[in-house]
C-alpha cells in the first residue's frame, strides 16, 4: 500500500538525511556533526544514555531547535524546518514521551484539536472520527473516536497520539521512548504496529535507551554518546555487547545475581494487608508478603496496581487499613516514618526528586534528611557542621558522586548523581531492610550499573530487599524471587529461576498463565 | 573544532549578573521614587527638592537617623518573622494582629504590677510581648496544619479580631483611669513606669529594642542554618512530601514557622509600647498603633531578600524611607496621601522585582547547569524523574 498524503499533496516518503548536525546550547554542545538517515520502510533506532542528544537530534529534525550546522535533506531535497508546523508539512509526525493530549477531550476532538475544519467554523467531527475509524482499521489500532482520553489506558493514548500524526500525513515518524510507559504485551503490540508500517512504507526513528527493545525492533541502530556519533551498524550485524559498550564507552558486565546466597529468617513479613489507595478505593488488598535477610524480592507490575501503596505501607507514609507488617518480627505497624526509619528500614522511592530529596537543599543537607536530629548530625538541636561537611565527603568519595561541592544544591546534579546521594543517605545506615521503587527509572546504564552493584552488595550482607520495578528485566537480572502485583493483589510469587517473561506478562495483566483468556 | 568552538563562559559576567540581582529591590525602590516624581509633577511640586527633603529627613542628621532607626526596629522585628514563615513556605500576613496583642498583653502586665524592679518587668513584658504574638500567629498555625485553613485569610481576619479586641481593652478595662473621669474619654491607657521604659541608647528616642533586634536576627540566622528546628522548618518549606518521608512532622512544623513568626512580631508590639510610645493609644484603627509596621516589616524582609541579616540594613533603608517621606510631606506641602501611594508603590514595585530576581536567577543556575553536566537547559527542566535522552 502507498502512503497517503492526507488531504496535501505531500511527495512520499523515500529518504530523509540528516549531515553534519550541530546543534549548542549556551556553553554546551549537544550534539556535534552527527549523521542520521532514514528511508522509506525501514527503523532506524537511536541508542544511547540519557544526555547523549537523542532527543536533541530529534527536536532538531521536528523544528523544536534550531540547527546551528549541518543539513537537513528530505526525499532529496535540502529542507529547512523552522518550526513543528513546517516538519508536519513535511509529513514528519512525532510520538512525545508525554502526550500531548487533553484528557477531557475525545479522541477524535484531540485529533481534529488545531486543524482547519472542513466546515469552516463549525467542527467536522464526524468527518474526523470516520477518517479516524479509517485509520485505526488499517492499523489494528482498536480506538474509538468518541472514547473520552482519560479513560483511555497510557498503551491507547499512545495510539492516539500515533493516529494523529497520521491523520495529519505524516510518513516519516520520529518516537520518542515510547516503550517506557508501556507493559510488555502493549509494547509487542506497538512493535507489531510499526511493523506494519514499515511494511507500508512509513519510515519510522525509534528513540531508546533499553538495547534489547532496539535489537528487537530495528533494522539499524545509531549510537550517540555525549552528542557524538559513535557508529551506524545493521542490527542483525552487531552484537548487544558491542552496542553496550559504545553507548558507555567502555566495557559493560550485565550484572546478574548468579551466586546462591544463604537466605536468612524473614525480614519483612507483611500479613493481609489491606489499604485504601491515593483516590480512596482499594488499593491493597489482603497481601502477604515475606522477604528474607539476604534476599531480593522483585515486584514486578504495571505502574499504579499497588506498588506505591505498598512501598508506602512498609515504610509507615501510609495508614494500614487491616492486617500488619513485622520487621524481624516486631510489629512495625502503625509506626511513623521516622520510627520506621529507627528500625533499620530504608527507603528509596520512586519519585525521587519528589519523595526522597529536596531540590533547593545542598548535598549536606539533603544527605543528613533522615537523621539529623541524632548524634552525631546534632547536639542539643544544634546541627554539627563540621562533622556533617565531613560525613558527606565521605559518602561523595564513596559513593562516587560527582559534584562541584558539597554545597551544590540537589536541584544542580544529574539524575544519576541524585540517586547516589539518595542511596549513600539510605545505605551507609547499615539497613536491615530496603525497599527500592524504581531505583534506575531514568538512569543511564552506567548509573543503573552502580545501584545494581550497591543493591547486591546489600542483598551480600544480608540485608532484605524489596525492590520495585516496571522494567521487567531488571528484576529477572536481580531478584531471588519475582513477585508480581494486579490491582492491589498479590498474583503469585515465582522464583526467578523458573520465571519466564511470557508468564510474568500475563500475570501482570491479571491473567495466570494456563487460564484462557476471556474477553 | 567542537572543542574550541565550545562556548566559553564569562565569569565576570555572570558575578555581575549575580549582584545586580542582589541590588534588585534598591533599583525597584529607584522606579517606584521615578513614578512617584511624576505625581509630584502633577501636584506642581517639584521632584528634586522633594527627594532631597526626604533625603535630608531620612539619614540628613544625627537626630534624623536616630529616628528612622527607630522606626526600623519593629520593621526588622517583623521582617525576620517573615523570613522564618517564608522559609517555612506559610505567608503570615498577621504582623499587625500579632503586633497589637503583643502590646496589649505586655502593657496589661505593665501596668498590673508597678513595683518590679524594671530589668525584671521589661523581661517579663518581653516574654509576655512574645506570647501574645505566638498566639495570634499560632493560631492560624494550627487551622492551616490540621483544617487546612488557608493562612493568608485566617491571618488577616486575626488582623480585624485583634483591632476590635484592642479597641475594646483601651475604652474599658484599660483606660487610664484618668481618661475614664475625664469627658474626653480618649482611648488610652496610663503610663508605664519610669523604671519601665526601655533604655535610649543616645539622647534621642532610639532605645536598646535596635541592639536586641540585631541580636535577634544573628539568632534567627544561627536558628534556620544552624539548629535542627530550623533544619526541619525549611525541609517542610520546601518539599513536605521529603520532610515527612524523612521522619518529619510537618503539621506541627508549620504551626512552629507561624508561631515563631508571630512571635517576633508580638516583641515588636511591646516594643513601640515600651521604648516609644510608654502607653498604648488608638484611633479604631491598627495603622494607629502599629504605624503600619506589621506590613512594612514583610516589604523589609523581602527588600532583604527574605534573609535575616540582610534584613538588618533593609529595615533601616525602608525606615528611612517611611521617616523621609513624612519630612518630605512636611517641607513640600504635598498632601499625605501621596506619601501613602508613594509608599504603596515602593511596595509593589519592589515585590514584583523579586519575581525578576528569581527568574534571572533560575537562568543563570539553568546555565551553570547546562554546563556542568552537557546537557542543555530546557531538557533539564523537564524532571529528572524520567527516561529523557
Amino acid at each position: 500500500m502507498e502512503i497517503r498524503a492526507d488531504q496535501t499533496n505531500k511527495t512520499p516518503f523515500t529518504s530523509l538525511q540528516m549531515r553534519n548536525v550541530c546543534k549548542r546550547f549556551p556553553g554546551v554542545l549537544a550534539n556535534c556533526e552527527v549523521d542520521f538517515d532514514v528511508v522509506s520502510g525501514e527503523v532506524h533506532a537511536l541508542l544511547g544514555e540519557n544526555g547523549a542528544g537523542k532527543s536533541t537530534l530529534m527536536k532538531v529534525l521536528y523544528g523544536m531547535y534550531k540547527l546551528d550546522d549541518g543539513e537537513i535533506i528530505l526525499n532529496g531535497q535540502p529542507v529547512t524546518i523552522q518550526n513543528p508546523t513546517v516538519a508536519i508539512n513535511h509529513g514528519i509526525g512525532m510520538i512525545h514521551q508525554h502526550f500531548m493530549l487533553v484528557p477531557t477531550l475525545t479522541v477524535a476532538e484531540n485529533v481534529a484539536l488545531g486543524l482547519p475544519s472542513s466546515k469552516g467554523p463549525l467542527t467536522d467531527l464526524d468527518v474526523v472520527s470516520e477518517r479516524i475509524v479509517q485509520l485505526a482499521s488499517t492499523y489494528n489500532l482498536k480506538i474509538d473516536p468518541s472514547a473520552l482520553i482519560w479513560q483511555l489506558s497510557v498503551g491507547q493514548q499512545q495510539r492516539v497520539e500515533i493516529i494523529k500524526a497520521l491523520y495529519r500525513g505524516a510518513s516519516l515518524l520520529l518516537l520518542d521512548e515510547p516503550t517506557a510507559v508501556l507493559t510488555p504485551q502493549e509494547v509487542d503490540e506497538l512493535f507489531l504496529i510499526m511493523r506494519q508500517m514499515t511494511s507500508d512504507g512509513y519510515g519510522l526513528g525509534f528513540i531508546s535507551h533499553k538495547l534489547h527493545e532496539v535489537v528487537e525492533i530495528s533494522d539499524r541502530i545509531t549510537v550517540l554518546r555525549n552528542g557524538r556519533k559513535i557508529g551506524t551498524q545493521l542490527t542483525s550485524a552487531v552484537t548487544k555487547q558491542t552496542l553496550a559498550n559504545w553507548m558507555v564507552g567502555r566495557e559493560i558486565t550485565f550484572i546478574t545475581s548468579n551466586d546462591k546466597m544463604d537466605q536468612g529468617e524473614v525480614r519483612i513479613d507483611m500479613q493481609a494487608v489491606s489499604c485504601p489507595s491515593q483516590r480512596g478505593t482499594e488499593g491493597l488488598r489482603h497481601i502477604d508478603l515475606q522477604i528474607h535477610s539476604g534476599e531480593i524480592v522483585g515486584l514486578a507490575g504495571v505502574s499504579g496496581n499497588g506498588q506505591l501503596e505498598l512501598a508506602e505501607v512498609v515504610t509507615g507514609l501510609r495508614p494500614i487499613k487491616e492486617g500488619r507488617v513485622l520487621l524481624d518480627g516486631e510489629d512495625i505497624t502503625g509506626l511513623i516514618p521516622g520510627q520506621v526509619t529507627e528500625k533499620g528500614l530504608s527507603y528509596v522511592p520512586e519519585e525521587r526528586m519528589k519523595d526522597g530529596m529536596i531540590r533547593d537543599f545542598n548535598i549536606s543537607e539533603n544527605l543528613i534528611l533522615r537523621e539529623h536530629h541524632k548524634w552525631p548530625f546534632s547536639k542539643k538541636g544544634f546541627l554539627r557542621i563540621p562533622y556533617i561537611n565531613e560525613h558527606t565527603d565521605k559518602l561523595v568519595e564513596q559513593f562516587r558522586i560527582k559534584t562541584p561541592s558539597r554545597m551544590t544544591l540537589a536541584k544542580n546534579l544529574s539524575g544519576g548523581n541524585i540517586q547516589k546521594v539518595l542511596l549513600a543517605r539510605e545505605l551507609s545506615r547499615s539497613p536491615r531492610a530496603i525497599v527500592a521503587a524504581q531505583p534506575t527509572r531514568g538512569l543511564d546504564i552506567g548509573a543503573s550499573e552502580y545501584v545494581h552493584e550497591q543493591l547486591l552488595e546489600q542483598r551480600k550482607l544480608g540485608t532484605a530487599i524489596l525492590l520495585i520495578s516496571e522494567d521487567l528485566d531488571e528484576i529477572m537480572a536481580l531478584a531471588d524471587r519475582i513477585a508480581v502485583i494486579y490491582e492491589g493483589q498479590i498474583m503469585d510469587v515465582l522464583p526467578r529461576l523458573t520465571a519466564t517473561k511470557e508468564d510474568l506478562g500475563l500475570l501482570m495483566a491479571g491473567v495466570h498463565p494456563g487460564e484462557t483468556i476471556q474477553n | 573544532m567542537s572543542q574550541s568552538k565550545k562556548l566559553t563562559s564569562h565569569p565576570a559576567k555572570k558575578r555581575f549578573a549575580a549582584v545586580f540581582d542582589s541590588f534588585m529591590p534598591i533599583f525597584a525602590t529607584i522606579a517606584a521614587l521615578l513614578v512617584g516624581a511624576i505625581f509630584l509633577l502633577l501636584l506642581d511640586a517639584n521632584p528634586i527638592t522633594a527627594y532631597s527633603a526626604l533625603l535630608e529627613g531620612a539619614f540628613g542628621s544625627f537626630n534624623a537617623f536616630a529616628e528612622t532607626l527607630v522606626k526600623a526596629i519593629p520593621l526588622l522585628l517583623v521582617g525576620l518573622g517573615t523570613c522564618i514563615a517564608y522559609r517555612g513556605s506559610v505567608t503570615n500576613i498577621g504582623g499587625e494582629g500579632q503586633m497589637i496583642v503583643g502590646a496589649l498583653l505586655s502593657t496589661w502586665i505593665g501596668l498590673s504590677f508597678t513595683n518590679l524592679p524594671g530589668w525584671l518587668m521589661i523581661t517579663i513584658a518581653m516574654l509576655a510581648g512574645i506570647l501574645g504574638g505566638a498566639v495570634w500567629g499560632g493560631l492560624p498555625g494550627v487551622l492551616k496544619a490540621y483544617f487546612n485553613v488557608n493562612e493568608i485569610l485566617s491571618t488577616v481576619m486575626m488582623n480585624a479580631i485583634a483591632v476590635q479586641i484592642m479597641n475594646y481593652m483601651l475604652r474599658g478595662p484599660m483606660i487610664d483611669p484618668v481618661q475614664a473621669e475625664a469627658a474626653s474619654q480618649i482611648p488610652q491607657t496610663a503610663r508605664l513606669e519610669m523604671a519601665y521604659r526601655l533604655p535610649r541608647l543616645v539622647p534621642t528616642r532610639l532605645h536598646i529594642g535596635l541592639l536586641i533586634a540585631i541580636i535577634l536576627a544573628v539568632m534567627v540566622y544561627v536558628l534556620l542554618w544552624r539548629t535542627t528546628l530550623g533544619y526541619r522548618i525549611r525541609a517542610v518549606g520546601q518539599n513536605q512530601s521529603a520532610a515527612k518521608y524523612g521522619g518529619i512532622d510537618v503539621k506541627k512544623h508549620i504551626v512552629l514557622a507561624l508561631l515563631l513568626s508571630g512571635a517576633f512580631a508580638g516583641l515588636a508590639g511591646m516594643m513601640q509600647v515600651y521604648g516609644v510610645n510608654y502607653r498604648m493609644i488608638t484611633d479604631g484603627s491598627a495603622t494607629g498603633f502599629t504605624g503600619n509596621a506589621g506590613f512594612n516589616g514583610i516589604v523589609a524582609a523581602l527588600f532583604g531578600q527574605l534573609h535575616p541579616l540582610i534584613t538588618i540594613p533593609a529595615s533601616i533603608l525602608f525606615g528611612g524611607l517611611l521617616v523621609g517621606a513624612n519630612s518630605m510631606q512636611r517641607i513640600v506641602q504635598v498632601p499625605s496621601a501621596l506619601i501613602t501611594a508613594l509608599n504603596g508603590l515602593v511596595v509593589v514595585f519592589v515585590v514584583s522585582s523579586e519575581y525578576f530576581r528569581r527568574r534571572s536567577q533560575r537562568k543563570r543556575i539553568a546555565f551553570i547547569e547546562s554546563e556542568d553536566e552537557g546537557k542543555p537547559p530546557k531538557e533539564r527542566s523537564e524532571g529528572l524523574g524520567e527516561a529523557a535522552s
